[in-house]
C-alpha cells in the first residue's frame, strides 16, 4: 500500500493533524495576527475536512489492524465534524474576544483528532489512546474561561470523573486482555467465552462508557461541568463528545461482544430507562438553561440507548440519524443561550420571560430546537425519536418503549417552561434586542434548517442506514 | 387530496382565503366521492395514493377517502372557516394566531385521511401542541394551568397510542411483515390476546382525547380558558380526533377486543354522559357549561361505539359531526356575547334578545340543537345511537340505553335554563342596553354553521348512506 492510500485512509486524521501543526508554527513565528482570518481558516477546514468524508469509499486497515475505517466509520466522523463547525460558527463572537483563540482551536482540533482515532480504532489500545487524547484537551476547554472560578471547578471535576472512569475502563480492559491474550477487537471476540469474569469484564467496560455518555448513575459530573464550562464547550460535550462515544460504544458491542448479548442487552435496557426517568425527574426542578439542558441531555442519552440495545441495522441508522438530529437541534438551542450570555450574561430561564417581543427570531430558534428535543411534529426530532422507539419496538423491548413514552409527557412538560416563559409570561425588564454577530447566524440558520427539513428528506435515513450494521 | 392548505401565516385574509378554498374543495371532493359511488365504485377507498416514506421501517405516506373521512373533512372544513371568521379581529398578534390555527386544521385533516399508522400518528401529535401556545398566549383566566395540563393530558394520550401503535408494530415484525399500514395489520389476524393487550392503550389513548370518562378533567378548563375560535375548533374537531381513532383504529384493528371490553367502554360511556350533563346543572359560567356539556355528548359517541351495531356506529359518525358544527356554533356564539357584555356569567346577563336579535336567535338554534330538537342535527345523531343502541337485546345493554336517554330531560333543564336567563327577562345591566349586534363576519359564520345544522338535520339520509356504507365493509366482522 502506498502512501497516498495510506493518507486517503486516514484523511480526517491526517488533515487535523496538518492543522495542528500549522496553529502551532503559527503561535510560535508570528507575533501579530489577524483573527477573523485564522477562524476563517480553520472553519474552512472543517468544512474541508466534512466535504472530503463524502470522496470515495476507503475501506482498509492501517497499523496492523490498529487502525480500521471504512464507510461507516468515515459517516460518524462526519457527523461529529459537521457538529463541532456548527459550534466554532456559534463560538466565533466568544473567541474572537478570547486572547487564546489559537490554543483553543489546537486544543479542539487534538480532540477532533483524538475521536477520530477513538472512532476508527480495531484495538483496545488504540480506543484507549484516542479517548485519552480526546478527553484530557477537553478538560483544558472546560477550564477555558480563564476569570469564572466555576470554569476551573468544572475543569477539576470533569478530570478526576474521566479519571476514575478511565481507571475502571483500564481495570475492564487488563481483564480481557488477561483472559483473550489479545487486544485486537477480532481476536477478543473470537476467543470470547461466557464466564463470569468476562461478563465482569463487560461490566467494567460498560461503566467506563456510562460516565462518557452520562448515562445514570454516572452522570452527576454532567450537570455540574455543563453548568461552569464556556457555552460552546457545553455544546461540544453535549453532541460531540457524546456522540463520539455512543459510536464507538456500538462498534464494540456489534463487534467484539456480539456473542454476550443477552447480557448487555438486558444492562442497556436497565440503564436507559433509569437514565431517562432520572434525567427528566431532575430538569423539572432546574432554573439555569445549561444545567436543564445538560438533563435534558442525560435523557436524550436514554432514548438513544434503546437504539444501542435494539441491535439492528436499522437501529443503528437510527442512532446515527437521532445524534445528527440531536446536533442540530442541541447546537441550536445552545446557540441562542451562548448569544444571550454573550450579550447580557443571562442563563436563567426567568431571564428569558418575554423573549419574544423584544427578539422574535431567536425565539423561534430556540422553541423549535426545542420542539426537536422534546420530539414534536413536525420538527426533525420527532422522527428522530420515533425511528429510535420504534427500533425498540421491533426489537420486543415493550416494556421500555411504555417507559420511554411516559417519560415523553414528562419532558415536554419541562421543555414546554421554556416557551411559556418566551412566549407567555410579562417581564419588565426583558432581555434586550440584539444584534447577532454573522457566523452564530449562520449556524442558527443551518440548525433551524436541519431541525425543519432533515425529518422530511428520506435519503438521508436511507444513506445512514445504507451504511450501518446490526449484530 | 393532499393537504390542500398553503400556509395562511401572512395575513387573516390568506387564513379566510385558504380555508375557504379548503371549503369549497371539500364540498367539491365530497361530490366527486358521491358521483363515484353512484357509478358503483365499491372499492373502500376513493382518492388513494400512497408514497413511500420511509423504506427501512415500511413507512409510507398513504392516504385515501372513505366515507366516515369524508364526513369528518367535511367537518373540519366547516368549523374551520367559522373559526378564522369569528377571530377575525383578533388583536394580539394575529399572524401567529392564524398560522397555530391553520396547523391545528392541517394535523386534523391528515390524520383523516391518512391510513398509515406512522402517518396518522404524525399527524395527531401536530394537532396537540400548537393547542398550548393558543391557550397559553391567547386566552383567558387561568389559561396557563389549563392549557399545561391539557397539552399533558393529551399528550398522556397520544402516548398511549404510541404505546399502541408500537406494539403493532412489534406483532407486524413477529409475523415477517413489519408495517404501519393500516389495512395490512388488519389482515394479520392478531390472536385474542394480543388483542387485548393492545386495544386499552389504542382506545384509552384516543378516548383521552374525545373526553373520555375520567380522563375528561382537561376539556372544562381547556375550554374554558381557550380563545374563542380554540374553544371551537378543541371540542368541535379535536375531540372528534379521539372517536375517529377509536373507531376507524381501535375497532377496527382489534375487533376480537372491541367486543370484550365493549361492556367496560360502554360503562364508561354512560358514566361520562350522565356526570357531564349533570355537572353541566351546577354551571353559571355558559362557556365552562358549554364545555360540561361537550363531555356529556362525547359520551355518545363512545356510546354507540360500544354497542358495535351498525346503526349505533353510524350514529356515532353522526354524533361527531353533528356536535362538531353544534359546539362550534355554541362556543361561537358565546365567545361573541362575552366580547360585548365581557361577562360569562349566565346569571349576570338576561334580556339579550332585545338588545342583539341575531346572536340571540342564533343561541336558541344552537340550544335546541343540543337538546335534540327535530328538525336539528342533534336529534338524527343522537336518534340513530339510541336506534342501534336499542338493537342489542339483553338487559344491561338496554339499561344502558334507557340510563343515556334519560340523560337528554337533564339537558334540556340546563339547555332551557341558561337560553332563558341570558336572553329572557329583564336587562340586568344599564350598559348592555347599547350592546351591538352581529358583524358582518360573525353573520356569516353562524350562518354557516346554522346552515349544516340544519341541512344535517332535515335531510340527514346523504351522510348517514355514505356513512353506512364504509361501516358496513370496514366493520363487517365486528358488528352483532
Amino acid at each position: 500500500m502506498n502512501l497516498l492510500n495510506y493518507i486517503s485512509l486516514m484523511r480526517f486524521e491526517v488533515v487535523s493533524l496538518g492543522v495542528i501543526v500549522l496553529l502551532l508554527l503559527m503561535k510560535i513565528f508570528s507575533e501579530k495576527l489577524n483573527v477573523s482570518l485564522i477562524l476563517g481558516f480553520v472553519n474552512f477546514s472543517l468544512l474541508a475536512i466534512l466535504v472530503s468524508g463524502f470522496i470515495g469509499h476507503p475501506h482498509g486497515s492501517v497499523f496492523g489492524g490498529m487502525f480500521l475505517n471504512d464507510g461507516t466509520l468515515m459517516l460518524e466522523k462526519s457527523v461529529i465534524t459537521f457538529a463541532t463547525l456548527l459550534i466554532s460558527l456559534q463560538g466565533h463572537n466568544w473567541l474572537k474576544k478570547h486572547e487564546n483563540y489559537l490554543e483553543f482551536y489546537l486544543l479542539l482540533f487534538s480532540i477532533l483528532n483524538g475521536m477520530y482515532f477513538m472512532i476508527s480504532s480495531g484495538n483496545f489500545l488504540m480506543f484507549y489512546l484516542g479517548l485519552e487524547m480526546a478527553t484530557i484537551p477537553l478538560t483544558a476547554l472546560v477550564a477555558f474561561d480563564f476569570n469564572r472560578m466555576r470554569s476551573a471547578e468544572s475543569a477539576g471535576k470533569m478530570i478526576l470523573s474521566s479519571a476514575f472512569s478511565s481507571a475502571i475502563l483500564l481495570f475492564g480492559l487488563s481483564l480481557l486482555y488477561g483472559m483473550t491474550g489479545s487486544l485486537s477487537f477480532q481476536e477478543v471476540a473470537m476467543n470470547f467465552s461466557s464466564s463470569p469474569l468476562m461478563s465482569f469484564a463487560l461490566v467494567l467496560l460498560f461503566v467506563g462508557f456510562a460516565f462518557k455518555i452520562s448515562m445514570v448513575p454516572f452522570h452527576l459530573w454532567t450537570a455540574d461541568v455543563y453548568e461552569g464550562s464556556p457555552v460552546a464547550i457545553t455544546s461540544f460535550l453535549s453532541v460531540v463528545s457524546k456522540g463520539a462515544s455512543v459510536f464507538i460504544f456500538m462498534t464494540i458491542l456489534y463487534k467484539v461482544f456480539p456473542m454476550a448479548h443477552g447480557i448487555w442487552v438486558n444492562i442497556l435496557v436497565l440503564l436507559s430507562a433509569v437514565t431517562m426517568t432520572i434525567g427528566n425527574l431532575f430538569a423539572i426542578r432546574q432554573t439555569n438553561i445549561k444545567r436543564f439542558l445538560a438533563f435534558s441531555s442525560i435523557t436524550q442519552a436514554g432514548y438513544i440507548l434503546i437504539g444501542v440495545a435494539s441491535a439492528s441495522a436499522q437501529s443503528m441508522a437510527s442512532v446515527i440519524y437521532f445524534l445528527l438530529i440531536y446536533a442540530f437541534s442541541n447546537i441550536g438551542a445552545f446557540t441562542v443561550v451562548s448569544l444571550i450570555a454573550d450579550k447580557t450574561g443571562k442563563e436563567n430561564i426567568d431571564d428569558y420571560k418575554g423573549l419574544y417581543k423584544t427578539n422574535p427570531l431567536l425565539s423561534i430558534a430556540l422553541l423549535l430546537a426545542v420542539f426537536s428535543l422534546a420530539g414534536i411534529p413536525p420538527t426533525a426530532g420527532f422522527f428522530g425519536k420515533l425511528f429510535l422507539l420504534t427500533s425498540g419496538a421491533s426489537a420486543g423491548l415493550i416494556t421500555l418503549i411504555i417507559i420511554a413514552s411516559l417519560n415523553m409527557i414528562i419532558s415536554l412538560y419541562y421543555y414546554l417552561r421554556i416557551i411559556k416563559a418566551m412566549f407567555v409570561d410579562k417581564n419588565e425588564t426583558p432581555i434586550e434586542k440584539f444584534i447577532s454577530d454573522t457566523p452564530a447566524k449562520i449556524a442558527l440558520v443551518i440548525c433551524v434548517a436541519g431541525i425543519l427539513v432533515v425529518g422530511f428528506i428520506n435519503f438521508i435515513f436511507e444513506y445512514i442506514h445504507s451504511l450501518s450494521f446490526g449484530l | 387530496m393532499g393537504i390542500l392548505f398553503v400556509k395562511g401565516q401572512t395575513a387573516r385574509v390568506i387564513a379566510l382565503a385558504g380555508s375557504f378554498l379548503q371549503l369549497g374543495l371539500a364540498l367539491f371532493l365530497l361530490f366527486v366521492y358521491m358521483g363515484e359511488r353512484e357509478a358503483e365504485n365499491t372499492a373502500l377507498l376513493l382518492f388513494e395514493e400512497s408514497h413511500v416514506w420511509f423504506l427501512q421501517w415500511n413507512i409510507n405516506y398513504h392516504i385515501g377517502i372513505d366515507g366516515i373521512s369524508l364526513s369528518m373533512i367535511l367537518l373540519t372544513s366547516i368549523v374551520l372557516v367559522a373559526g378564522v371568521l369569528v377571530s377575525w379581529n383578533i388583536e394580539y398578534q394575529p399572524k401567529e394566531f392564524f398560522f397555530l390555527l391553520v396547523m391545528l386544521a392541517m394535523g386534523a385533516f391528515g390524520f383523516f385521511i391518512s391510513v398509515d399508522l406512522f402517518t396518522q400518528f404524525f399527524f395527531f401529535e401536530l394537532a396537540v401542541v400548537p393547542k398550548y401556545l393558543l391557550i397559553a398566549i391567547w386566552g383567558s383566566g387561568k389559561k396557563e394551568y389549563s392549557a399545561m395540563k391539557l397539552v399533558l393530558m393529551l399528550m398522556g394520550g397520544s402516548a398511549l397510542v404510541l404505546i399502541g401503535i408500537l406494539s403493532l408494530y412489534y406483532f407486524s415484525v413477529q409475523a415477517r411483515t413489519p408495517t404501519f399500514s393500516l389495512f395490512e395489520i388488519a389482515k394479520l389476524g392478531l390472536s385474542p390476546e394480543k388483542q387485548m393487550f393492545i386495544f386499552p392503550f389504542l382506545f384509552v389513548g384516543f378516548g383521552v382525547l374525545s373526553a373520555m370518562f375520567p380522563f375528561h378533567t382537561w376539556a372544562p378548563d381547556g375550554h374554558s380558558s381557550a380563545p374563542t375560535a380554540a374553544s371551537m375548533f378543541l371540542a368541535g374537531i379535536s375531540m372528534k380526533l379521539g372517536g375517529y381513532g377509536c373507531l376507524r383504529v381501535a375497532t377496527v384493528l382489534l375487533p376480537e377486543a372491541a367486543r370484550e371490553y365493549s361492556t367496560y367502554i360502554i360503562i364508561l360511556a354512560c358514566i361520562g354522559i350522565l356526570y357531564g350533563a349533570f355537572v353541566t346543572l351546577k354551571q353559571r359560567d355558559i362557556k365552562l357549561m358549554n364545555a360540561y356539556s361537550s363531555v356529556s355528548h362525547c359520551g355518545f359517541v363512545l356510546l354507540g361505539i360500544g354497542m358495535l351495531t351498525k346503526t349505533a356506529m353510524v350514529g356515532a359518525v353522526l354524533q361527531m359531526v353533528s356536535h362538531g358544527v353544534m359546539t362550534a356554533l355554541f362556543f361561537a356564539v358565546i365567545g361573541m356575547i362575552y366580547e360585548r357584555s365581557h361577562t360569562r356569567m349566565g346569571d349576570e346577563m338576561g334580556g339579550l334578545l332585545k338588545v342583539m336579535p341575531f346572536l340571540g336567535s342564533v343561541f336558541i338554534i344552537a340550544g335546541l340543537t343540543s337538546l335534540g330538537l327535530p328538525g336539528f342535527s342533534g336529534f338524527v345523531a343522537e336518534m340513530t345511537v339510541f336506534v342501534g343502541s336499542w338493537q342489542v337485546p339483553d338487559f344491561f345493554h338496554r339499561s344502558a340505553t334507557i340510563i343515556a336517554t334519560a340523560s337528554i330531560v337533564v339537558t334540556a333543564v340546563y339547555i332551557l335554563r341558561a337560553v332563558g336567563i341570558t336572553l329572557w327577562g329583564p336587562i340586568k345591566k344599564k350598559e348592555f342596553e347599547n350592546l351591538s349586534d352581529a358583524t358582518w363576519n360573525e353573520k356569516i359564520a353562524s350562518g354557516i354553521l346554522v346552515l349544516s345544522i340544519v341541512i344535517m338535520g332535515t335531510m340527514p339520509l346523504w351522510l348517514s348512506d355514505l356513512i353506512l356504507k364504509t361501516t358496513e365493509t370496514l366493520f363487517g366482522t365486528v358488528i352483532k
